[in-house]
């Protein structure tokens, strides 16, 4: 059975309860061509969240009806593995996984340029493997560089981060006990090159002054998030191009 | 799995048309570009249930029913009653809905609007408890999409709010509060669901670079990208969500919270008019 638990104090002396500052983002790892079946692949890491995201693709669409004459599709499934959480998750589908697929996918059609791969699919698969707090902005990330490594042209990479509202602060890249104990959960991702926000959703209360705080804290750590993005694959494909 | 879905033909004739209009500052049925259609809302329509509303837009109708059920609460609320949102897009409603179960957009519906009843508290829950940890209501909320001419959200958003307002619990009585045993005459509703304040939905929509409110299906297959926003009627954002495959800009976004937060003041008002109308 589930116990109640008690909310702990979420700031204590203006630190977080994880000992970060309000606008401090976790340890971030980034991990490149994880998988050597997948076409790209990337292991992304913010403090004990851990997404995977394996890239398939251009190949050609089964069923062939869903193909589309002008450009590629890109289907897309973000997946909770059933051990990710604390409580089991159930393998079957559910309505979060659903939502936050397309959610995913929507955060990615920008950047993709689908149109120089006409009647085939880009499959993007994100496998939450640890879950605390946000995986949705961590699997798309994870999923834009997959992109890159798997050689799709893009117009920018997509990072997300999740701002959220904790004890009446605002506070970058919540973790799953400030989610939960949370006022808001503000998840958000962007092409940072080029200014564009491709996924925003908030779940919670805010004032309209406080939504736009949240929103430029949230482009900041994102700008952060890209530049480690472009280290990583700097990291991989920078020396194969010297040679 | 997600798919890209299955691009609207637009001719190129129609798009240039409709551009060509917005340019004025105006949707094609000649109203300006953050003004909505008629808005009618009727509670009460479906006498079985315990709350009703069909609100319209323009053409677009939407059917909200609310059934109460006594329930188990959630292990991590046990003092607080249980909200659970539904929405179904009707084969009815459009030639392009297939009957089944619900497609990832009407998920999508439902998932915003539950998040945006939920947080700002719209129904006090906590007056939901009968027996605590033992026996509370349980709001069923369904939402059926009737007829599809463009912005379901906001239309969705009105008919839940109504039918929630509308809201009529039974008359009940504890007849054994040791086994739970509850006694319920549902043909005798007595006090009013309680809510604690009224929100609605504005959704923004991106066509051509103009940010516009309220499109008509025709607009809003051109729409590049959508962004609905919930606000309390204390002005509050509680909700929002980025739906289609292009962008915003964060100045878009910005403009978008203001013309939501303006716009959601006449919806408030339409549904307090029309559950007021109804007592």
């Amino acid at each position: 059975m589930v116990s109640v638990k008690e909310k702990p104090p979420l700031i204590v002396d203006g630190k977080r309860i994880d000992g970060r500052r309000p606008d401090e983002l976790r340890p971030i790892r980034i991990e490149l061509g994880v998988l050597k079946n997948a076409d790209g692949s990337a292991l992304v890491e913010y403090g004990n969240t851990k997404v995977l995201a394996a890239v398939y693709g251009p190949r050609e669409v089964l069923p062939k009806h869903i193909a589309m004459t002008d450009r590629a599709v890109i289907r897309c499934r973000y997946r909770m593995l059933s051990f990710s959480a604390e409580e089991r998750k159930s393998p079957a589908p559910s309505r979060r996984e659903i939502e936050l697929s397309k959610v995913i996918r929507e955060a990615l059609e920008p950047a993709v340029m689908t149109e120089l791969y006409p009647r085939t699919t880009i499959d993007i698969f994100i496998e939450v493997l640890n879950a605390d707090g946000g995986t949705r902005t961590a699997g798309v990330t994870a999923a834009a560089l997959a992109l890159a490594d798997a050689g799709i042209p893009m117009r920018d990479l997509v990072a997300g981060v999740a701002v959220g509202k904790v004890d009446g602060v605002l506070v970058l890249d919540i973790n799953e006990i400030e989610d939960m104990y949370g006022e808001a959960d503000m998840p958000v991702a962007a092409m940072p090159g080029l200014n564009k926000i491709t996924l925003l959703q908030l779940n919670g209360v805010l004032t309209p002054e406080e939504f736009r705080q949240a929103l430029s804290m949230a482009l900041m750590g994102i700008r952060k998030i890209y530049e480690l993005q472009k280290e990583a694959l700097r990291k991989k494909y920078a020396s194969t191009t010297e040679e | 799995m997600s798919i890209t879905p299955e691009q609207p033909i637009v001719p190129r004739i129609k798009y240039n048309a409709i551009r060509s209009v917005l340019m004025k500052g105006y949707h094609i049925d000649k109203r300006p570009l953050t003004e909505y259609r008629p808005i009618e809302i009727r509670v009460g329509v479906v006498p079985n249930a315990e709350g009703s509303a069909l609100a319209r837009i323009g053409n677009t109708q939407v059917l909200a029913g609310v059934k109460l059920e006594l329930g188990s609460p959630y292990p991590d609320t046990p003092n607080e009653g249980v909200l659970i949102v539904n929405a179904e897009f009707l084969p009815a409603a459009s030639p392009t809905f297939e009957p089944g179960p619900p497609d990832e957009n009407a998920i999508e519906l439902a998932r915003v609007i539950d998040r945006s009843l939920r947080e700002p508290r719209v129904i006090a829950l906590d007056k939901l408890a009968i027996i605590p940890g033992k026996k509370v209501w349980v709001v069923w909320l369904d939402i059926y999409v009737m007829d599809h001419d463009g912005n379901l959200l906001d239309a969705s958003m009105l008919a839940a709010m109504a039918a929630l307002a509308s809201t009529k619990i039974p008359k009940y009585e504890v007849v054994d509060p040791a086994s739970g045993e509850i006694r319920v005459d549902k043909k005798t509703r007595v006090e009013p669901l309680p809510v604690n304040r009224f929100v609605a939905t504005v959704t923004v929509n991106k066509i051509c670079d103009f940010l516009v409110i309220d499109p008509t299906l025709e607009e809003e297959l051109v729409a590049s990208a959508r962004l609905a926003i919930s606000v309390s009627e204390d002005g509050f954002i509680v909700g929002m969500q980025k739906m289609g495959m292009g962008f915003f800009t964060e100045d878009e976004v910005k403009k978008s919270i203001d013309l939501a937060l303006d716009r959601a003041k006449l919806l408030i008002d339409s549904i307090k008019k029309a559950v007021s109308a109804q007592q």
